[in-house]
């Protein structure tokens, strides 16, 4: 017997939450307000995605939750068991075992399936927050489908970068309607947001929840000159060998030496095994 | 309020409700993010004529906070009991209703229902369409949560197509058949075939 209801939340407040996730579903890429809830957790730490995941696990989920790929980190590892001991789901850190996966910052390597919901915490869902700070200016500009500013600040990476240097959070448009912050996940996972698994945002602090439908068209902003190009370090995985896979650079000693390794870490440990 | 009017309002509710709400909304969620499949949702027992999965749907998402709409067909004394005992939702008109629940033919005029402004396309109604029968053949489905195309048993296919015309505004769609239930967002392009 536990002393929570399940999932934690309550009964109403879940309701609240399922008529946003609906009405996000129904307009792709639109954020849609809630009352978001105060978590048992800081805001930062996922208060978005697991009052989403709340709202979505049923006891027969099979839940895994990743921070920036990894299912060992301690965000990871206290959702899991948050979620293990108020809703009593079985949780697993296999990308093709799990029916529920909560993410921060990161898009599995292995393709997601009709049969998986992929919930992702957000920070800051307003993709145009940081060229214009008032909520009414950015709420119109979505209702006009104004996105001119956002084309502007494309362009101006290019003036001074010579490419587009925005790495992550890279903007998208969803459906040909919305503009949409795809949260900070890297930019090489840009295209795996057109996907056959349901894709649900949850920004806690912000209060917004927006989703992505399977197989939504999700084209990521670029210039007909400057093509979007999801970018990757230029090296195997030193653990697994894997050239195609997303890579954290890590530092080995204090010397400056590093290596490049598998963000994903179940991708990892999978090629490791077969391998051996 | 006689006394067997009270019990048909106490009874048919969900027998767990955090674990049938959580599994009827899965496949309400499911329902709605994939056009043109049909899911089976349970664990209510409203008062007929009123579906089991229509039921499941309020339920599961009707509270004191959401206005209902209830067409003439199924706004009957035992059913506003059985929602006022188990949801509290207000029954209001349509015009302000968040959610509507009829038959096709009843639920006209659809131009009654809140279709969300610019600013705030999610302020939109959700219609609960009781049909005779669900099938996935007939009307051809295209757009977001459909991998090529989808095909559903519409009651009509003019009112959809004017209602993407609409999107992002636009009302949301389920339909409701004994346990089964299958969704159609605004998004969802319509073609008669």
């Amino acid at each position: 017997m536990s002393d929570y209801n399940f999932a934690y939340l309550d009964e109403q407040t879940k309701r609240m939450i399922r008529r946003a996730i609906l009405k996000g579903v129904a307009v792709p890429g639109y954020q849609v307000p809630f009352a978001s809830r105060e978590m048992p957790m800081p805001y930062g730490w996922g208060t978005g995605g697991v009052q989403v995941s709340a709202a979505c696990l049923t006891p027969e989920d099979v839940f895994k939750v990743i921070d920036q790929g990894a299912d060992d980190t301690t965000n990871a590892v206290s959702i899991r068991k948050f979620f293990e001991k108020t809703a009593q789901v079985s949780v697993t850190e296999h990308t093709k075992d799990a029916t529920v996966i909560q993410t921060r910052h990161r898009i599995p390597e292995v393709r997601l399936t009709e049969d998986q919901i992929l919930v992702y915490q957000v920070p800051i869902p307003e993709p145009l927050r940081f060229l214009e700070p008032r909520e009414t200016e950015t709420r119109k500009m979505h209702a006009l489908e104004d996105y001119g500013l956002m084309h502007v600040k494309l362009y101006e990476d290019i003036a001074r970068h010579g490419e587009i240097a925005t790495a992550y959070a890279y903007p998208v448009k969803v459906e040909d309607r919305y503009v949409m912050d795809p949260s900070p996940i890297p930019k090489f996972d840009n295209p795996k947001l057109e996907s056959a698994a349901l894709q649900l945002f949850g920004a806690g602090r912000e209060q917004r929840i927006y989703a992505v439908p399977p197989y939504t068209k999700v084209v990521s902003l670029d210039f007909d000159d400057y093509p979007f190009d999801p970018s990757k370090a230029d090296y195997p995985c030193a653990l697994c060998g894997a050239t195609e896979s997303y890579l954290d650079e890590v530092i080995v000693d204090d010397s400056g030496g590093r290596m490049f390794v598998c963000s994903d870490t179940d991708f990892c440990a999978g090629r490791q095994e077969a391998a051996a | 309020m006689s006394d067997t009017m009270i019990g048909t309002a106490v009874d048919g509710g969900f027998g767990d409700p955090p674990r049938d709400a959580a599994r009827a909304f899965r496949a309400a969620l499911q329902a709605l993010s994939r056009p043109g499949t049909l899911h089976e949702i349970a664990g209510a027992v409203p008062p007929a004529p009123c579906s089991v999965a229509a039921g499941a749907l309020l339920l599961t998402l009707c509270d004191a906070e959401t206005g209902l709409y209830l067409a003439p067909s199924l706004d009957t004394p035992e059913l506003r009991d059985w929602v006022a005992f188990h949801t509290g939702a207000p029954i209001v008109e349509a015009g302000v209703a968040d959610f509507a629940l009829g038959t096709w033919t009843d639920l006209a005029p659809l131009d009654r229902f809140k279709v969300g402004t610019q600013s705030y396309p999610d302020r939109a109604a959700t219609l609960i369409v009781e049909m005779d029968a669900i099938a996935q053949s007939g009307s051809r489905l295209t757009g977001p949560g459909i991998a090529d195309a989808a095909y559903l048993t519409l009651p009509e296919v003019a009112a959809f197509q004017a209602n993407r015309r609409k999107f992002p505004l636009g009302f949301d769609t389920y339909f409701t058949c004994g346990s089964q239930v299958a969704g159609l967002p605004r998004s969802t392009r319509v073609e008669d075939l």
